[in-house]
């Protein structure tokens, strides 16, 4: 059990990060050179790569930080808090830099009309690219207000000490940060380095703090998009078609009418909702519109046992990622194994939701998006108007773990509110809605091959099977309701994402060192079902299946998994990340107790962010074919720590969530439909089976750059599970998910 | 109809066959039980019905009356949090937090008829109820801590 952690006090502000002699000397931190991804690039990536972060898109320090003549600083980002803690990470960076109580600064998350655009906040960028530019700024602001204060006071620079927002001579004159600013003070543009603080002397970085949002949410205050009510607001509903492409042939709208509290009816082309003066009239209304609802379905999904050669069989764009044209000959002694992975959900908990209002030519929508602009500017296209008659806000809402129903939401709101002006419409969707219609993480399957040369891996052949995962709007035709208006909007043709950051290929780049290497990525443009990005996007798959591959050939080297991986590494911090985790779960010392057994896994994430390790050991009943996993160790270096206790948070939920993926989950459908609407049909993880312990070790490198944490786990997680299950029973199973069935056949009695 | 929610009396003008959730959320602006799944599957609406956790989505009004219903906004303020909100908040039992308010009503349920749930008890009781973030630990944590702020009478617990 990891310590609680404490909100710092002022007192102890006072004493950890008192005192502070501001040194001036540029200590540049590493501005490498860190790659950005697709998903993450809003349209209108303004490429100034000098700069750190997100000042490279927008480089104002205004943009980034103002304060008043009061003293209130408020810093502004272009991401959105999703539950993954950024909002109190960023103000951490903030406090640190400007050397002020974190308490002091207010934070304004992604908006359209106040923030900068950091395009999506997705792919674990968030610190890479929102931290690492207000971290900046705020060391340039500081800056500023030092020389302007060595002006002021006519003091030289190295005679100002800067404490909680005053600047102090040696000469005990002192002056505020609210004083010094005026208007044009920080309307100045970013410089490519910056003064920043000796990571030494930390006050704030590093140290886990208590999320700023927790309070709110454990109160029932009023935080979600779902929680919002404007004033005078009315409820909508959507009738979805009940399956892709489905084309609505009538209504009964008879049926509809006598339902109390029914405002409107609206309906373009197979588009129809129900406006209502509360939400439960709106829902009643929904479903006697739905009954009486008929729909041309056509079966344009494929036979369900089927899946995998089906997928297989589909035109493939096919990319060479590593190695050359030919296949390399493997020739005798090699292994071959072939891993599967089905289309899974996002599943968040809480349905999409959206309010729209469209008044005096604005349309303003609030929304649990991860990318406000992209969003404004598919809404902007859907609408038929210029981009800056939409705004969109961001909203917290449940977790969305990817590309789930929220932009779509925000396309229902946009849709209903601009047909029934004037009043705020809160649009949410209901259970089967977001189970049915949200984009899926995509099916893939993978084929790894190598040769072995007595305990060394000689030879490595990978490829993979992938649709896109990132089918994200804009443009307008990414969004599912506007396939159904009138005329429809069609999605725009999938392509693959670029390596380093990669989409189905992700983490398809082995991170070991072989003396001879080939990875093929089979693109697949077909998409049979919906899919866009899921947490780890490519990497949960890729991981599960290399670090399962690399069990398999460590087993036939007879080498200890954990050795044989170390034998083909020379990353350091991987190496430490490894270690760490092997002597925290007491690898050397475990002894097996029957049906029970351990697994080990590692990746870098992306192959350039953070480097995570899972240790996890389970129990495996042969009769029933149940996995029971008993304990969970994981290393995760991020770079530097902001928040440790929001890191170990973000990996406790990535190691949860993963084991849920692959011991339970898989989207089902029949050849028309979507089967799996509900909590029944797709069962996710519950208190009874998670593990009994999980203890997750952080290791901050201070002064290295920031490299994210929410995705670094799943892959990890799915391979260890794997490898423990193979080690508790003998038997490899490389199908996701582990369902009781799926074990059962594969090592029952 | 009247419906006796957090010790107060409200008046309600609704049709019979709403579920509690609506008029908690829409009429009452109570906003801590949330929309999950309207299928009694996710426990996102949990609240208390005199001794019991109940999925208020699935849960008509007309069923409620004369009942005493409790919200999390029962269980404390921002300003002055019950023990069960201390410890999910000192736990830092949270991720995007959607689940948590009827985990907690779901936890508080179990500390009033077993004021010190062994860890198998309290995976078994919250068993009802999901979360999608994998908050999972933190959560069963939480309750453990609620359990002994309770057996202090309510007392226990510093911040940090």
């Amino acid at each position: 059990m990891s310590a609680a952690p404490g909100s710092l006090t002022r007192r102890e502000f006072l004493t950890r990060g008192g005192a502070l002699i501001v040194s001036f000397s540029l200590a540049p931190r590493i501005l490498a050179a860190s790659p950005q991804e697709a998903q993450n690039i809003g349209k209108e990536p303004v490429k100034e790569p000098a700069l750190p972060g997100s000042l490279s898109k927008a480089p104002l320090l205004d943009s980034w930080i103002r304060i008043d003549a009061d003293g209130t600083i408020t810093v502004f980002t272009g991401k959105a808090e999703l539950g993954q803690g950024i909002k109190t990470a960023l103000i951490q960076v903030a406090a640190e830099e400007l050397v002020v109580e974190p308490r002091s600064i207010n934070l304004v998350t992604a908006d359209t009309g106040r923030t900068p655009n950091e395009g999506y906040t997705a792919g674990s960028q968030s610190m890479q690219d929102s931290a690492t530019a207000i971290m900046h700024a705020a060391a340039q602001v500081r800056a500023i207000l030092v020389a302007l204060a060595s002006q002021r006071l006519n003091l030289p620079a190295e005679q100002l000490t800067v404490h909680l927002g005053v600047i102090r001579g040696n000469d005990g004159r002192s002056i505020t940060y609210g004083q010094l600013v005026t208007g044009e003070t920080l309307h100045v543009r970013a410089n490519p380095q910056s003064p920043l603080r000796d990571p030494k002397t930390r006050g704030v970085i590093g140290k886990s703090m208590q999320r700023v949002d927790i309070p709110a949410k454990v109160t029932g205050r009023a935080i979600y998009v779902q929680d919002l009510r404007l004033p005078d607001m009315v409820h909508a509903r959507v009738v979805r078609p009940p399956s892709y492409g489905a084309r609505l042939i009538s209504i009964d709208s008879a049926r509809v009418q006598k339902v109390p509290g029914l405002l409107r009816i609206v309906r373009n082309g197979s588009y129809i909702a129900v406006v209502a003066e509360r939400e439960y009239q709106a829902i009643q209304a929904m479903r006697a519109l739905a009954q009486g609802a008929k729909w041309e379905e056509r079966a344009t999904l494929p036979q369900p046992a089927d899946l995998y050669n089906y997928f297989q069989k589909l035109p493939t764009q096919d990319y060479i990622d590593l190695g050359g044209a030919a296949d390399i000959a493997l020739g005798p002694g090699s292994i071959t194994s072939t891993y599967r992975r089905p289309y899974q959900m996002h599943g968040s908990i809480g349905p999409s939701c959206a309010v729209g209002l469209s008044k005096d030519g604005i349309v303003t929508i609030w929304s649990h998006t991860q990318g406000v602009y992209p969003l404004r500017d598919a809404l902007a296209e859907l609408l038929k108007a210029p981009p800056d008659r939409v705004r969109v806000i961001h909203m917290e809402g449940s977790g969305c773990y990817g590309h789930n129903g929220a932009d779509d939401a925000g396309a229902d709101a946009a849709l209903i509110a601009t047909a029934f002006p004037g009043r705020p419409v809160r649009v949410q969707w209901m259970r089967e809605d977001e189970h049915a219609w949200e984009p899926y993480g995509s099916v893939m399957v993978s084929t790894a091959r190598a040769r072995l040369d007595g305990s060394n891996i000689t030879e490595w052949q990978y490829e993979v099977w992938s649709n896109t995962h990132n089918n994200r709007p804009a443009p307008a035709g990414q969004l599912s309701p506007a396939w159904a208006i009138e005329p429809p909007f069609t999605p725009s043709a999938p392509k693959p994402a670029p390596l380093p950051a990669g989409g189905g290929n992700r983490n398809a780049l082995p991170i070991y060192k072989f003396p001879n290497a080939r990875v093929v990525h089979h693109f697949v443009p077909g998409m049979p079902l919906r899919v866009s990005a899921l947490r780890a996007l490519g990497a949960y798959h890729n991981v599960f299946s290399i670090e399962s591959f690399i069990d398999e050939l460590a087993a036939a080297a007879r080498a200890d998994p954990i050795d044989f991986r170390l034998r083909h590494l020379d990353d350091a911090r991987a190496r430490d990340v490894i270690s760490t985790a092997a002597e925290r779960f007491g690898w050397s010392q475990y002894r097996r107790q029957r049906g029970r057994g351990r697994g080990f896994a590692f990746a870098r994430y992306k192959n350039y962010a953070a480097y995570c390790a899972v240790v996890l050991e389970v129990e495996v009943d042969r009769e029933s074919g149940s996995i029971r996993p008993l304990r969970v160790v994981a290393a995760i270096d991020s770079g530097e720590a902001v928040n440790p206790d929001g890191m170990r948070n973000q990996t406790e939920g990535g190691i949860i969530q993963s084991l849920s993926w692959s011991l339970y989950e898989a989207v089902t459908f029949d050849t028309t439909r979507i089967t799996s609407r509900d909590w029944s049909t797709y069962p996710i993880m519950r208190f009874s089976n998670v593990p009994e312990t999980i203890d997750v070790h952080v290791i901050t490198r201070p002064g290295m750059p920031f490299l994210g944490t929410g995705e670094a786990a799943q892959g990890p997680t799915a391979a260890a599970l794997a490898n423990a299950v193979a080690d508790a029973t003998g038997v490899r199973i490389r199908e996701l998910p582990f369902t009781r069935s799926r074990v059962k056949a594969a090592v029952g009695l | 109809m009247n419906l006796d929610i957090n010790g107060k009396t409200f008046q309600i003008d609704a049709d019979p066959t709403t579920p509690l959730l609506y008029i908690l959320r829409d009429q009452l602006q109570l906003n801590g039980a949330k929309f999950g799944c309207g299928l009694g599957q996710c426990g996102a609406c949990t609240v208390i019905v005199d001794k019991q956790p109940v999925f208020s989505c699935i849960t008509p009004v007309s069923a409620l009356q004369g009942r005493k219903i409790r919200t999390i906004e029962g269980l404390g303020t921002l300003e002055n949090p019950g023990p069960v909100q201390r410890a999910f908040i000192e736990e830092q039992a949270a991720q995007c937090g959607y689940c948590i308010p009827g985990m907690m009503m779901r936890a508080q349920a179990l500390l009033e008829q077993n004021p010190a749930p062994s860890k198998s008890d309290i995976r078994r009781y919250m068993n009802a109820n999901l979360c999608r973030c994998g908050t999972h630990m933190r959560i069963l944590r939480a309750v453990e801590r609620a359990a002994a702020f309770v057996k202090d009478g309510g007392k226990g617990g510093t911040a940090g």
